[in-house]
């Protein structure tokens, strides 16, 4: 209840009353969500109609915030990886390893071959994994319903190969501080190279599907302008960026994870609609599969953790065998470990755009703060852009478009 | 004023030289460079760095509650130019009794959100901010969950009349 007895609930109802406009034209507020399918998850927007063009647009998000970063003051460092993966649920481990970075930038550690490069792997399998996601939902959207068959049927590929990796489908977890979680399991080459053999003919079959069906084109080309600048002003990041034509990619221009030793293109058209947002995806999808054919091809052997016995736990068989791994694995697991006293911020390019966690430390076992900047808050705040001024049905095309996740939004 | 390792970056060395008064010091670690800013000169600062040094992102913004210590709050602004392939992050110091800053909205329309989060969870109002309303938590919420002082459990809150 706010101060003066209003609740959220009759504000909506009050001003759902159609206002009367001169001439006898009549202008109506809708309330679209929290519940509706094209929102994707649990966003309210406030629309003010004049017939079928949006006059304004209000969103109300924060129905999913559940606190993240207030929690992440009271876990372990090592624990606050889990908290990440529930934030975007589609590129958790992009969200692991823009977590990892900044807390291996205070503590200098330095993370073996073998490990980043199975880091750049996982990362692009799930960037393909939220691509996927992303093409099945927006195109179910725009009324084109089989495409969510085709997308699933690779995302349960993704999710089998993330399951033989880590033990868990979505919540994987796999990055930890020090390195990755597990040791590759056997026969995962096999597994994932068939995958990456077979993946760019199925992008050529969702755009053999697309490309040619005339209500997607229509639904999509030059739809939902928006000017590089005004992107650029209001935040976002990602591929809605480089569908306005610019080719800023964090891979590229502040490579983490030895991301400079993988040859890839960004993909880059100056159109900035719908369509060309669709483009740099499936482009991306292409990519993203080259550079795992490289991870694969180059994988350096050698250990998969840091050899830094104050931060990763011991292998199972030192602990049995010498008494001061015993004593770590002991400290770890009780207290964790320290950070010392700092702050840092590495961005990551996660499928959605830039992420990065501005990470301070007071130099004891738990976080101090923990700041998240996640994509899909960022890219949201041109949703007004989208809406304004376009028929409700182009703005749902738009909204799709952004490829946000409310989990990240809202934390 | 500015450290000496400082000196030597293009970017602060531009902003002292653009004026002095308006940095409160600076730090330059891990690659990452922070320059304190005097609350009043914020929207002034911002604005030279979008205009004149290319700093046209604002990546994020938020703060830092530093209980009970004084000045208690810490607001961070990380900023970021594409063209320079460059990141910066500034800093305002706020009193625990009234943090009050201006709002940076009329540089970046991005900012918009980052203020109305931090509003809402901190309890730092941004003067000159065109919606400061609670984003995240519900509108009749009583108090600032991420600072603190506020406990992680056993607040009382009915959402019965929502």
């Amino acid at each position: 209840m706010s101060e003066n007895g209003e609740t959220a609930f009759t504000s909506v109802l009050e001003k759902t009353q159609e206002e009367k406009l001169p001439g006898g034209l009549r202008r109506m507020t809708l309330n679209m969500g929290p519940q509706h399918p094209s929102t994707h998850g649990v966003l309210r927007i406030l629309l003010e109609l004049d017939g079928e063009i949006i006059q304004k647009a209000e969103p109300d998000i924060g129905f999913l915030h559940t606190g993240i970063e207030k929690q992440a003051e009271v876990l372990g460092w090592q624990q606050v990886v889990t908290l990440t993966d529930r934030m975007d649920y589609l590129s958790n481990l992009a969200n692991n390893l823009a977590y990892v970075l900044p807390v291996e930038k205070l503590l200098g550690l330095e993370i073996p071959p073998k490990a980043q490069w199975l880091r750049v792997m996982l990362n692009e399998l799930s960037r393909i994994n939220s691509h996927v996601v992303w093409l099945g939902t927006h195109c179910l959207d725009l009324g084109a319903m089989s495409m969510f068959f085709y997308c699933f049927r690779e995302r349960e590929d993704i999710l089998r190969i993330l399951e033989m990796f880590s033990g868990q489908r979505l919540m994987t977890s796999y990055i930890r501080v020090g390195g990755v979680a597990l040791e590759p399991p056997r026969g995962w080459e096999a597994v994932l190279g068939k995958f990456v053999r077979e993946f760019p003919a199925k992008v050529d079959e969702y755009e053999n599907l697309l490309n040619t069906n005339p209500i997607f084109m229509q639904r999509t080309k030059g739809v939902g302008h928006v000017s590089l600048e005004k992107l650029l002003d209001l935040g976002v990041s990602g591929p809605m960026i480089r569908a306005a034509g610019l080719p800023w990619d964090i891979r590229k221009s502040e490579p983490y994870s030895s991301y400079e030793k993988f040859d890839f293109d960004i993909p880059c058209y100056p159109e900035s609609d719908v369509y060309a947002r669709y483009r740099v995806r499936m482009e991306e999808m292409r990519q993203s599969a080259r550079i795992i054919e490289q991870c694969m091809a180059g994988m350096p052997e050698g250990d998969w953790k840091a050899d830094a016995s104050k931060v990763v736990l011991p292998d199972r068989e030192k602990m049995k065998t010498q008494m001061e791994a015993l004593i770590y694995h002991f400290k770890i697991v009780t207290e964790g470990f320290r950070v010392p006293a700092g702050e840092a911020y590495v961005p990551v390019e996660s499928p959605r755009g830039e992420i990065g966690f501005h990470v301070v430390s007071d130099g004891t076992s738990k976080p101090y703060r923990v700041f998240m900047r996640t994509p899909s808050f960022g890219n949201l705040q041109c949703l007004s852009e989208l809406f304004v001024g376009r028929l409700i049905s182009d703005s749902i095309a738009g909204l799709g478009s952004m490829d946000f996740v409310l989990g990240d939004v809202d934390r | 004023m500015l450290p000496d390792n400082l000196k030597d970056l293009i970017v602060p060395a531009a902003l002292e030289a653009w004026d002095a008064e308006a940095l409160a010091g600076g730090s330059h670690e891990f690659g990452e460079t922070t320059l304190w800013v005097r609350p009043e000169k914020i929207v002034a600062v911002c604005r030279h760095l979008k205009e004149q040094l290319q700093f046209v992102r604002l990546s994020g913004l938020s703060c830092i509650d530093r209980f009970p210590m004084e000045p208690r709050f810490e607001v961070f602004y990380l900023l970021h130019s594409i063209e320079r392939n460059e990141r910066l992050r500034l800093k305002v110091a706020l009193p625990g009794e009234s943090p009050v800053v201006d709002s940076v909205v009329c540089v970046w329309a991005g900012a918009d959100w980052y203020e109305r989060e931090t509003f809402d969870l901190f309890g730092v109002h941004f003067t000159g901010h065109p919606n400061l309303k609670r984003l995240m938590m519900p509108e009749g919420w009583d108090g600032h969950p991420l600072r603190k002082d506020f406990p992680i459990h056993g607040h009382k809150y009915s959402y019965q009349n929502e």
